[in-house]
Parts: C-alpha cells; sequence; structure tokens
C-alpha cells in the first residue's frame, strides 16, 4: 500500500496506521503523548498526533473532512496526508499542547521526569511562550500507591497508558480511572497499594512526571546520568535493561527505550529496584539515546523539527 | 394541527395499557411484518419512507440499517437509544411514558427487519419510574406473545430488555452507549471500527434514537412511499419538538417537517407567541448543543426564504447562517434574557458531563465554563472574548466524539451572533453583577 505523507511516499504493509507509516518514513513524525506501540488499544485520547487526510484512497478520493488521529487510522492504498505542512493541523497541535498544559503543574525544576518528559519535548515545539490561563490549577491529593512509585496525579496527562499497563502485562489491575471530565484521576480504590511484579513497567510507559521512581527519587537530574546498556539472568524478564550511572554508582534502572521513547521490552520489578550494583549486571554498552532526551542536546543530536519549508515560504493565512 | 403519526392516541384511554393500545390499532405491524415480509423488504420500505435519525445527526435510518454486518454469523443486536439527556429536549419521555407499547411495537419489527435474537433498551437512570412503566409493557407483550419465542407463530423470536444508564449525558453518543451496556466506563470508543461492525460484545449492532424506531410503525402502516409525501424535501415524515422557554404555551408538540418557524412560534396551536407580549431574542432549535440563532435569521434564511423547520431550512449557510434540528430541543428566548449567561450555563453542563477520555475536551470544556463564568459575573477582560474563540476553535473537530463539538458550538455562535453582549459585560461589569441583569441595546454605551 503507498501512502504519502508531507509530500514523501512510502510502500507500508495494509493495517499499517499513519503515524506508523510516519515512522517508517522518520521524518516529521506526529507526536505521541498517549500511543504506545507496545500497547494494544492505545491511542487515540491525547489528539496532539492529529493529521489531515487530504485524499482519503486511490477508490475513494474525498478528504476526511476532520482531523484524524494518526495512532488509530489505518492507512489506506494511495492515502496522502498532511502533517507539518497543514497549518490546520499545526493550530490543532497548539491547541491540544495549550489544554494540556493548562492544568499540569509544569514543576519540571522538581520532578524526576524532566529531561527525558514526552510533555516538555511537545511543549517546546508546539507550545506558546505564556499561558493565557489565568485560574488556579487543578491539584490533587497525593496519593500512596506503594513502596516503590511516586504518583504525582497533578502532573498526570490521562493518557491511560499505566492502565493498560496493568490490564495487559498484570494479572489483575487494581488501579484505574475513576470520575469523570477535568475531575477524573488515576487511582486505586479505596488507595490500595499496587503491588505485582511489573507494576514498576508503569513508570516507563508514564509519558509525564506522574509515575516515578522512588528509589531513584532526587537521586540527580537524567542528564547527570550516564545509561548503558546491561542484562543478567532473570527468571521473569528479559533481563534486558538500561543501567543510569552517576560515577559508579547505579542510580537508576529502566527498560531498554528506542527512538520513540517506547521499552523494547518490559522488565520485572526485581530488576528494576533491587538490583543496583554494577556486580548484579553484564555489561554491554553505553546505550544510544533517545530522541526524546535532552541529554542529546549537548550532542547535538536532538534537532526541533522543523516546519515544512514550504509552509515557511507562503505567507500566512490568518 | 397537522398529520400526526406518534402522538396520535396520545390522549386515549388507558393507551398506555397493551388492550387500550391495540384497540387503538396498534401491533398491526406485526401480522403485516412477521413471516409476511422478509427483513429487507422492511429495511427497503424505511429507506423508501426517507426516515432520517431523530436523534441529531440525522442520518437516514434506512441506510444506517443497510451498514449492518451481515456477513459474520455473529448475533446482531439493535439498541434503542432512551438516553435522552441533551439539556431542551423531552420528548422520548412522553413517548415511553404515555405510549410505551408504540416503542416496543418498534422495536419488534426494526429488530426483525436487523434480524437481532436480542435488542435492548438503554434508558437513561434519571428516567428510572419510566423504565418501570416500559418493563410492565413488556411483561404484557410477553404474555401476549408479541415478545418471546415464534412471536405470533412466524418463528421469528426476540427477547427484548430495557437497561438503566448510572445518569451520564455521555452515554447518550453510541459507542460510550454500548461501553456502559456492556458493564464499563462510559467513555467513547474511537471509530473505526463503526458500531454496525463492530458494536456491542464485539458484533455487529446498529443504535436508533427511540423516535426513529417508534416512527417506523406508522411508516410499515401507511408504506414508506406515503411517509414520504409528508414533509419537505429529504426531512419527510413528522418529527417531535419539545418546546421550551419563554413561549406561552411550552410543552411537545408532533409537526410535520417543513412548518415554518415562525408560524411554529407564533401560532396557538404551538407555542403559542412569546410568554408576556415581549419580543423574541434569539432561538436554540435543536437542542443545547446546536448553536443558537438570532432573530434576524430565525425567520428568514439567508436568501430571504422563510426558514422552515427541516433539516436543511434550519441548517442553511452552515453556522454561520444557520443552525441544526438536532434533536428537536426547541428553546426561545425572550428579549430579556442575557445570552452570556445562558451560553456560561451550557458551557458549565458540558464541563460537568466531559468524560475526561480526550485533551481538548477535559481540559477545553473546564476553560470555556470559567472564562464564561467571568464574564457574566463582571470580572472578565476585553480579550476573554477573543479567547473564548480560541479555545472553542481548539475543541471543535479535534475530539474523539461529538460531545466536543457539542460543547464548542453554542460558544461559538453566541460569539459570533451576540458579541456585542459579551463585550458589555466585559465593558460594563457593575451592570451585570446582579443576577436579574438585562443587557439593554438602547442604553447608552458612552455613560458608563
Amino acid at each position: 500500500m503507498k501512502v504519502t505523507i508531507d509530500d514523501i511516499s512510502i510502500d507500508v504493509p495494509p493495517g499499517t496506521t499513519i503515524l506508523e507509516a510516519a515512522r517508517m518514513i522518520g521524518e516529521n513524525v506526529p507526536p505521541t503523548m498517549c500511543y504506545y506501540s507496545k500497547l494494544e488499544g492505545s491511542g487515540g485520547k491525547c489528539r496532539s498526533c492529529l493529521v489531515k487526510v487530504t485524499k482519503g484512497s486511490e477508490k475513494d478520493p474525498r478528504p476526511m473532512p476532520k482531523l484524524v488521529a494518526s495512532c488509530r487510522t489505518n492507512v489506506m492504498d494511495g492515502m496522502e496526508v498532511k502533517n507539518t505542512t497543514s497549518p490546520e493541523v499545526l493550530q490543532a497541535r497548539k491547541s491540544v499542547t495549550e489544554f494540556l498544559l493548562i492544568n499540569h503543574p509544569i514543576d519540571c525544576p522538581v520532578c524526576d521526569q524532566a529531561g527525558e518528559c514526552d510533555l516538555q519535548d511537545l511543549s517546546y515545539e508546539h507550545g506558546l511562550s505564556k499561558s493565557r490561563y489565568d485560574f488556579k490549577k487543578r491539584i490533587f491529593d497525593l496519593i500512596d500507591i506503594g513502596e516503590n512509585i511516586q504518583m504525582h496525579m497533578t502532573r498526570c496527562i490521562m493518557c491511560y497508558r499505566c492502565v493498560m499497563v496493568a490490564d495487559q502485562l498484570t494479572p489483575e489491575r487494581v488501579h484505574g480511572v475513576l470520575n469523570r471530565g477535568e475531575a477524573s484521576e488515576i487511582s486505586t480504590y479505596i488507595q490500595k497499594a499496587i503491588d505485582n511484579e511489573f507494576s514498576g513497567n508503569m513508570i516507563d510507559v508514564c509519558p509525564v512526571g506522574a509515575l516515578t521512581d522512588k528509589t531513584f527519587r532526587f537521586k540527580s537530574r537524567v542528564w547527570f546520568t550516564k545509561p548503558v546498556y546491561a542484562h543478567r539472568d532473570c527468571k521473569t524478564c528479559s533481563g534486558k535493561v538500561t543501567l543510569w550511572y552517576q560515577g559508579a554508582e547505579v542510580l537508576r534502572v529502566t527498560g531498554r527505550k528506542n527512538k520513540w521513547h517506547e521499552v523494547e521490552e518490559f522488565i520485572c520489578n526485581d530488576c528494576r529496584f533491587h538490583k543496583k550494583n554494577t556486580e548484579d549486571w553484564v555489561i554491554e554498552s553505553a546505550a544510544t539515546i533517545s530522541r526524546h532526551s535532552v541529554i542529546s542536546q549537548n550532542l547535538n543530536v536532538y534537532e526541533k523539527p522543523v516546519i515544512h519549508k514550504k509552509l515557511q515560504e507562503k505567507p500566512k493565512s490568518e | 394541527m397537522g398529520v400526526q403519526l406518534l402522538l396520535e392516541h396520545l390522549n386515549k384511554p388507558e393507551i398506555n395499557t397493551i388492550d387500550g393500545y391495540i384497540k387503538q390499532g396498534g401491533y398491526r405491524t406485526l401480522d403485516k411484518v412477521l413471516g409476511k415480509m422478509t427483513p429487507d423488504e422492511v429495511t427497503e420500505e424505511v429507506k423508501t419512507a426517507g426516515l432520517r435519525g431523530r436523534g441529531g445527526a440525522g442520518f437516514p435510518t434506512g441506510m444506517k440499517w443497510s451498514f449492518l454486518d451481515k456477513s459474520t454469523d455473529k448475533p446482531r443486536y439493535l439498541l434503542c437509544n432512551a438516553d435522552e439527556s441533551e439539556p431542551g429536549t423531552f420528548k422520548d419521555r412522553l413517548l415511553m411514558e404515555k405510549i410505551p407499547h408504540l416503542l416496543i411495537e418498534g422495536m419488534i419489527v426494526s429488530s426483525y427487519a436487523l434480524g437481532c435474537r436480542t435488542s435492548y433498551i438503554y434508558i437513561r437512570g434519571e428516567y428510572m419510574f419510566i423504565l418501570r412503566i416500559l418493563e410492565k409493557a413488556i411483561k404484557e407483550a410477553y404474555a401476549k406473545g408479541f415478545l418471546g419465542e415464534n412471536i405470533k407463530g412466524s418463528g421469528y423470536s426476540l427477547d427484548l430488555y430495557v437497561h438503566p444508564g448510572a445518569g451520564a449525558y455521555i452515554c447518550g453518543e453510541e459507542t460510550a452507549l454500548i461501553e456502559s451496556l456492556e458493564g464499563k466506563r462510559g467513555n467513547p470508543r474511537i471509530k473505526p471500527p463503526f458500531p454496525a461492525v463492530s458494536g456491542l460484545w464485539g458484533c455487529p449492532t446498529i443504535v436508533n434514537n427511540v423516535e426513529s424506531i417508534a416512527a417506523v410503525v406508522p411508516i410499515l402502516n401507511m408504506g414508506g412511499s406515503e411517509y414520504a409525501k409528508i414533509g419537505i424535501g429529504r426531512s419527510t415524515g413528522t418529527k417531535l419538538i419539545s418546546a421550551s422557554g419563554n413561549i406561552n404555551k411550552p410543552g411537545v408538540y408532533e409537526i410535520e417537517l417543513g412548518l415554518p418557524v415562525e408560524e411554529f412560534i407564533y401560532s396557538d396551536e404551538y407555542c403559542g407567541g412569546i410568554k408576556g407580549g415581549l419580543d423574541i431574542k434569539a432561538c436554540v432549535p435543536g437542542g443545547s448543543s446546536v448553536p443558537i440563532l438570532p432573530k434576524s435569521l430565525l425567520f428568514k434564511e439567508s436568501n430571504g426564504n422563510p426558514r422552515l423547520m427541516s433539516y436543511e431550512s434550519l441548517s442553511e449557510g452552515g453556522f454561520e447562517t444557520g443552525s441544526m434540528l438536532g434533536s428537536g430541543g426547541f428553546i426561545v428566548y425572550d428579549e430579556k434574557q442575557c445570552i452570556v449567561k445562558n451560553t456560561w450555563t451550557f458551557a458549565r453542563f458540558y464541563h460537568h458531563e466531559s468524560c475526561g477520555q480526550c485533551s481538548p475536551c477535559r481540559e477545553g470544556t473546564i476553560w470555556l465554563d470559567k472564562v464564561l463564568y467571568n464574564i457574566e459575573h463582571g470580572l472578565g477582560k476585553e480579550s476573554d472574548i477573543d479567547l473564548l474563540w480560541d479555545i472553542q476553535h481548539g475543541i471543535e473537530g479535534n475530539t474523539i466524539c461529538p460531545l466536543g463539538d457539542a460543547a464548542a458550538w453554542p460558544v461559538a455562535a453566541a460569539i459570533r451572533h451576540f458579541r456585542h453582549e459579551f463585550e458589555y459585560h466585559v465593558k460594563y461589569p457593575h451592570r451585570v453583577k446582579d443576577d436579574d441583569h438585562v443587557y439593554q441595546p438602547e442604553m447608552n454605551y458612552t455613560t458608563a
């Protein structure tokens, strides 16, 4: 199947979503806050990946009337998609970013996620420099969900990823979404602890700092730590991890994340929280750094996505 | 009064019981349809009638039925959407409360047309008393053999259940309704797949409004082509309109589509004019989520033709000069009403009812609510009006389900047609502080 995204064509197998096709191209990829390719049924909620379909397919060339969520829309043969070349899409993305930020505390200076936060990237690329929201932000009480995971609901953007991790990795989900609308929150019913072997993966999938590692809490900024690939024999998981070093000390253990900031293999809590000595691990190599990480900014790897040239040439329509 | 198809027997004695209903010619369609017509013929009849969905979107019912995926051997389901929660709309309530058997008869023949073995009526939790009425009526229908195994010896069997919701507006959206019926949190699903392919428990499902299903009965009684003669153009048949607001005779009226709006408001047969002899200021013709129309656009289309109560005429010119027929919640405002306050009331409703799944709606509706609260209470700024416009623009079309649009449209229309009122609120905050304040156009702007 042939699909054209921002004037670049690619052949993809049937059943591929627009977002996956864009990732195959590798340029001008729509941002994702809730979609996670490893989690079934994820995506479609944050609306930051909206794109414009200017031609439905070869058979039915009508454009789609609304912007569509690229993570949940399958490509059709001959489909033409506009991402960064469409001012409408950029405007919608700007709005979505603004909506996501109005109730976000923006407490990056004290947030452990800072430096590898998807929301930081999104607002850097599409956000306004000043908030137009002059009301009190929404806050939630801190709740304790166990000894390893720090939950900070105020930062949450309701991507539902952690709910899906619990559904798809663990035998029994004890947390979920309570209430509705802007009052909805991720919580456990009557503040039960989330306690199972794979619960730590909630931290890896969280796009913001709503779920962070208690064993790493306030130890260091992520950009001062050095990621190293390592593995060990683990009975419950693959044992393939990234160790985050500061000096000779392992500060944090996470799953290995790919270019799209998604872990390749989920790891168990034992590896994540309790194996913090170099002796526990077989070191492989220095880790390649996710494109999302600000660490890569120092290495000139991270580039702010350029707005398509065509669009820049045009005089502003609005 | 024009043709009465649904409410014809409304005031007949004991119409709420099965015997009273049969006496008025009820359940005739079962003899005519079951076993005598093929399901496809019934669908064809509804298509010929040109019946359009009465729940708000106005999608042709017959066409929706023909989208049902018949290639699988999975069971199919017909769901009746009785989650009537739109502010301003209360037509289904009357229909189900007074003539419950009309809906049940419609469910039986519609289920037959779609080949369903089990069908559900999903009713909003606030209508618990109607749920009891419906359950009693269903019991009566079972006793007569109109429901259950082998209905009237035709070999067709159907089980019908009523299921109450828990009081969420969002569960009137068809995929949220399906989720809720499955026992999950009422979050709308992301389409596609559409329910006609994968709906309730992953099976092909059709969701129809109460009035659409009830209208199938007169269509089959009189024949699709006869039905299509009523109404105007592609808006065929009759429509229940719930009239409310500052009118002399609020209530539910069955009108022939194509009735002039002016006649509907001022005729003694219908609304009976504006209360207290005041002038009309604006009107929301289709329930809270459709754009508001000012007086200047209400009676005349932008091309000068009289505006009619029909799907096409009310939406003439898009949202610049038109609105929508929607679900028929006709709300009239007299000249003393404050549009800003009204818009805030609607925004508050959508803020409260947003499911919180997708970000533009979750965050946008609360923002609209807060900004409108400020403007209404004399705390607004000049820039707030443009901000409102930006917010609604950011919500509209960017959400998973139409609730985002429903929240954005009233705000957009209010600013489009009544921007001067918003400006008045911002300029003269001290004049709008009390609750009964009125925007008076003759007030001198220069002296504060």
